[in-house]
């Protein structure tokens, strides 16, 4: 530990030396480089003297000076990352957000007495190029796609209006104590009271998601809280533009405000069908990627980094393109590319995300060390104390409306959560430092570096005990069982024939109809040929035997049973089984925190119930649909006339397959077209094969259900 | 059949049905209404082509058996009340309710709705899921994605989970055992059924 914070201060002692070397000539923002030293040098280079004779040692730091300093940096986040990670009883008791500020401050302190000029700053083009989309990234990527669509209204409704709520609200009364107090706050107008809120209001993903994965709280208080603060860059992006360039205005009518309105539609919007484009072409070209396995993680990326340009481009919402993108293109981009290329994919994604998350809040804390700073305690408190009750006055308001229409009703404990773990972060700052010059600018400047070293510091650090001790409901860590899985699904499809006998639409309806369009079209279109996802049912079985493979469980091995019509699997065959259907376990979702910095929680637990089933790319056209009653009657026949029905089984399963109409005479060509032509490894076809022929007596009714399209297929 | 402004008078034994599945009028009412859209030969009662000409339950896995489910033993119509009473089981549990005055315990409780998907699995109605029965549903569900072997292993395991007295069946009270920590309550409800 010692060692590693040796480590580091032997780096910031590197790092001064060479802002030493170059001298400073004040030129604070690089073009395009990430945040690093603005400094132009312009005598780089030292050299030893040797009397006109080829110099055997010389050393040119003006050359690699960028690059060198970028890694530096870095380089002093990561260790401190480390250090904070090894530092004992720190990590439990203050975030790593604040461990990485605090180190931020020390080293922009050091600097500043350094070179008694300020530090570089987090310019605000790096932050929104180069830091936040890696973060956004990865939790778009990783997001809970249906726990956050069924909570999609509520989020919603926080989003938009929650923000919009704070935003006036804060923008109001913070034009209210200008007016009182007119003496130092007078050349304060109504619309940068606005402005200044609109940046304020908005809650930083970086700052919630850094804290919330240290505490365990239940997955749906964590998908409304992420899934807030992702959405409200919309209305808060929006809200800035538009204020900013009614200061830029002569005056601002009526008309201006509606359509500073339609823009906050235009801009959502805008920005999902930039995601969703994008997101669908990546899918698309990770289908080609069979033989170029190597770099089909890299589309991943540019496509994704291409979505969030080009609606940045558009002043279009970024974020939500970028969300969108990495949403839509996982699930086929998983069944489409190698497992080896999706861990990497995974760790690659968390490793940026983690290094840009460092990064910013070290620069929070370097940048805050400056001259650029202007007092006004009426201002700052008011601030502080106005966005707390904003907060959580909007919360319970909303939150009052939207549990008559919630199943699960958002308890006050909830509530509570919502409204203190509002933090702000990166965001703000650097929006604050975006706005056009005017004399009380670095008030603003300091307001927001408060607030956010506020929120980060006294809130992050105190939100855990409160938690605690207002018991919220801890995210439960069993792996469903097989049982619960199984009866789970059952009750699904329970609940949604019903809703169909009733004739409402019930909250399955938009789902299955999507599932349906997805199964359909997308993935044939998107997926390749030979690659099919196995139902949850059958991913939970799987990883449970991994894990008795493994010694985790003390369960008896569900093999032998004499009773059982099948042949028992031997272990041998299980075990080819198992690592032949290896490939579908890279569709276990990876973790229920699902937004952890740190870890990638290879073989934890993992949200199974959650996850949308998947069927076959490759049904035909016209299916035949075989309901227990045929297995019933199947000795005397069909007891139902057999129900041929087109599309899609209505949700999470399969249906079986038949080319034909008739089931009768099916028996003969299916003794063949048992191989199981939808498994991509040839070795569990012969695997499975030999065995179908075995269990004759269930022949006829296997033939029933199993008759595969094989000489569909291709 | 004509309008139904004076409704209740057309359901027989609204208010002995309101007592006894929990429903308001008004959601009986539109329930009526339902019913006899589906009664397209304005016979009264319901038979199961009735249902089958709807699509979703057409392609659900256990259509079939959520069809039979609404037939009880034998019989191959089903009367309003009947429908409605198996409706009742999807109703939102009323967690507030106070339990002194709860007499007989209404369809939407959760012993009640579990009772009901248990006679999903249990189609003899021998009061215990075989390992056939599972495995039957299993096939429904899973299809094609699975070999048969694999289909036995995960109806054994699950089975094997479940199976506290080790008959090689499920019970009841295992069933409901097995699924103590889930939120039936929620899950099993259609919310605008309240």
């Amino acid at each position: 530990m010692t060692a590693l914070w040796t480590l580091s201060l032997l780096l910031s002692a590197s790092l001064l030396g060479c802002l030493a070397v170059t001298s400073p000539d004040g030129s604070p923002l690089p073009h395009n480089l990430p945040p690093s030293l603005g400094t132009n040098s312009s005598d780089g280079s030292l050299s030893v003297d040797l009397p006109m004779a080829l110099r055997v040692f010389s050393m040119d730091y003006h050359h690699v000076q960028a690059p060198f300093e970028i890694v530096l940096w870095i380089m002093l986040a990561s260790l401190a990352k480390l250090g904070f990670h090894w530092s004992g009883r720190v990590p439990a008791v203050v975030p790593e957000s604040c461990v990485l500020i605090m180190v931020g401050l020390l080293v922009g302190g050091v600097i500043y007495g350094v070179r008694h000029s300020a530090p570089p700053t987090l310019s605000a083009d790096a932050f929104f190029l180069f830091l936040l989309p890696p973060i956004v990234l990865d939790a778009g990527y990783f997001l809970p796609g249906r726990l956050f669509f069924e909570n999609l209204g509520t989020i919603l409704w926080y989003a938009v209006l929650g923000t919009l709520w704070n935003v006036l609200g804060i923008g109001l009364s913070l034009y209210g104590v200008c007016l009182l107090a007119q003496s130092s706050l007078g050349d304060v107008s109504l619309l940068h009271c606005l402005l200044f809120g609109s940046l304020i209001a908005a809650v930083d993903p970086v700052a919630v998601l850094s804290v919330f994965q240290e505490m365990q709280v239940n997955e749906q208080l964590h998908i409304l809280v992420f899934g807030e603060s992702l959405l409200n860059d919309a209305v808060t992006v929006v809200l800035y533009k538009l204020f900013e360039s009614f200061l830029r205005l002569p005056s601002v009518s009526g008309l201006d405000v509606l359509l500073g309105g339609c823009r906050v539609v235009v801009v959502g919007i805008g920005g999902l069908c930039v995601g969703l484009f994008f997101g669908l072409l990546a899918a698309l070209t990770s289908r080609f990627t069979s033989r170029a396995q190597v770099i089909a993680p890299l589309f991943v990326f540019l496509y994704s980094y291409l979505s969030y340009l080009t609606s940045e481009m558009l002043h279009l919402s970024g974020i939500m393109a970028i969300v969108t993108c990495a949403a839509t293109m996982k699930q086929y981009v998983e069944a489409n590319v190698s497992e080896r290329s999706n861990t990497s994919i995974q760790y690659f994604l968390k490793m940026w995300s983690s290094v840009s998350e460092t990064l910013i809040f070290i620069f929070l804390g370097v940048s805050t060390i400056q001259d650029i700073h202007m007092w006004s305690w009426p201002f700052v408190t008011s601030t502080l104390l106005l966005c707390l009750i904003w907060r959580a006055t909007g919360v319970l308001l909303l939150t009052a409306f939207v549990n008559k229409l919630r199943r699960n009703a958002v308890t006050f404990r909830d509530q509570f959560i919502i409204a203190y773990g509002g933090l702000r972060g990166a965001i703000c700052f650097s929006l604050v430092f975006l706005i056009d010059d005017f004399p009380k600018k670095r008030l603003f400047i300091t307001t927001t570096i408060v607030v956010i070293l506020f929120t980060v510091f006294v809130q992050g650090m105190t939100i855990k005990p409160l938690v605690e001790l207002l018991y919220v409901k801890r995210k439960k860590r069993a792996l469903p069982t097989l049982s619960e899985e199984i009866h789970s699904r059952l009750i699904d499809h329970l609940v949604a024939g019903i809703e169909d006998v009733v004739g409402y639409w019930g909250q399955h309806y938009w789902k299955d109809k999507f599932e349906q369009f997805n199964k359909k079209y997308l993935r044939r279109f998107l997926i390749r040929n030979d690659r099919q996802a196995s139902s949850s049912i059958l991913r939970v079985y799987q990883e449970l035997e991994r894990r008795e493979q493994r010694g985790v469980e003390e369960e008896a091995p569900p093999i032998v049973d004499p009773r059982s019509q099948g042949r028992p699997l031997l272990p041998e065959e299980m075990e080819s089984i198992r690592r032949i259907l290896s490939r579908n376990l890279q569709n276990f979702n990876n973790k229920t925190p699902a937004y952890s910095r740190h870890t990638l929680h290879q073989d934890t637990l993992v949200d199974r119930t959650r996850k949308p089933l998947y069927r076959h790319q490759s049904l035909g056209e016209r299916y035949s649909y075989n309901t227990i009653t045929h297995f019933q009657g199947e000795d005397g026949g069909l007891s139902e006339p057999q129900r041929v029905r087109t599309g899609l089984s209505r949700s999470h399963t399969v249906c079986s397959i038949s080319p034909r109409s008739t089931l009768l005479d099916s028996s003969d060509s299916a003794g063949p077209a048992q191989t199981r032509s939808m498994d991509p490894k040839a070795a569990r076809e012969d695997l499975v094969s030999p065995k179908h022929q075995e269990t004759m007596e269930r022949a006829a009714r296997k033939h029933l259900s199993f008759v595969l399209e094989n000489e569909k297929q291709q | 059949m004509g309008s139904s402004s004076s409704s209740r008078n057309k359901i027989p034994n609204a208010q002995e049905l309101m007592h006894q599945t929990g429903f308001s009028s008004a959601h009986l009412l539109r329930l009526h209404d339902r019913f006899e859209s589906l009664d397209r030969d304005n016979r009264g009662y319901l038979s199961p082509d009735d249902f089958e000409v709807l699509g979703g339950l057409a392609m659900n896995p256990i259509g079939g058996r959520i069809i039979e489910a609404f037939f009880s033993s034998g019989q191959d119509t089903v009367d309003f009340s009947s429908f409605v009473r198996i409706l009742a089981h999807f109703r939102p549990t009323d967690r507030n309710r106070n339990k002194e005055g709860t007499q007989q315990e209404l369809p939407s409780s959760r012993t009640r709705k579990l009772k009901f998907a248990f006679q999903l699995y249990d189609l003899d109605r021998d009061g215990k899921i075989s390992r056939e029965e599972l495995l039957q549903v299993l096939r429904a569900m899973l299809g094609l994605q699975v070999t048969e072997e694999q289909l036995q292993s995960i109806a054994e395991r699950a089975i094997q989970e479940a199976d506290l007295d080790k008959d090689d069946a499920i019970s009841f009270d295992e069933f409901k055992k097995s699924l103590e920590k889930m939120d039936i309550d929620t899950k099993m409800s259609v919310s605008f059924l309240k």
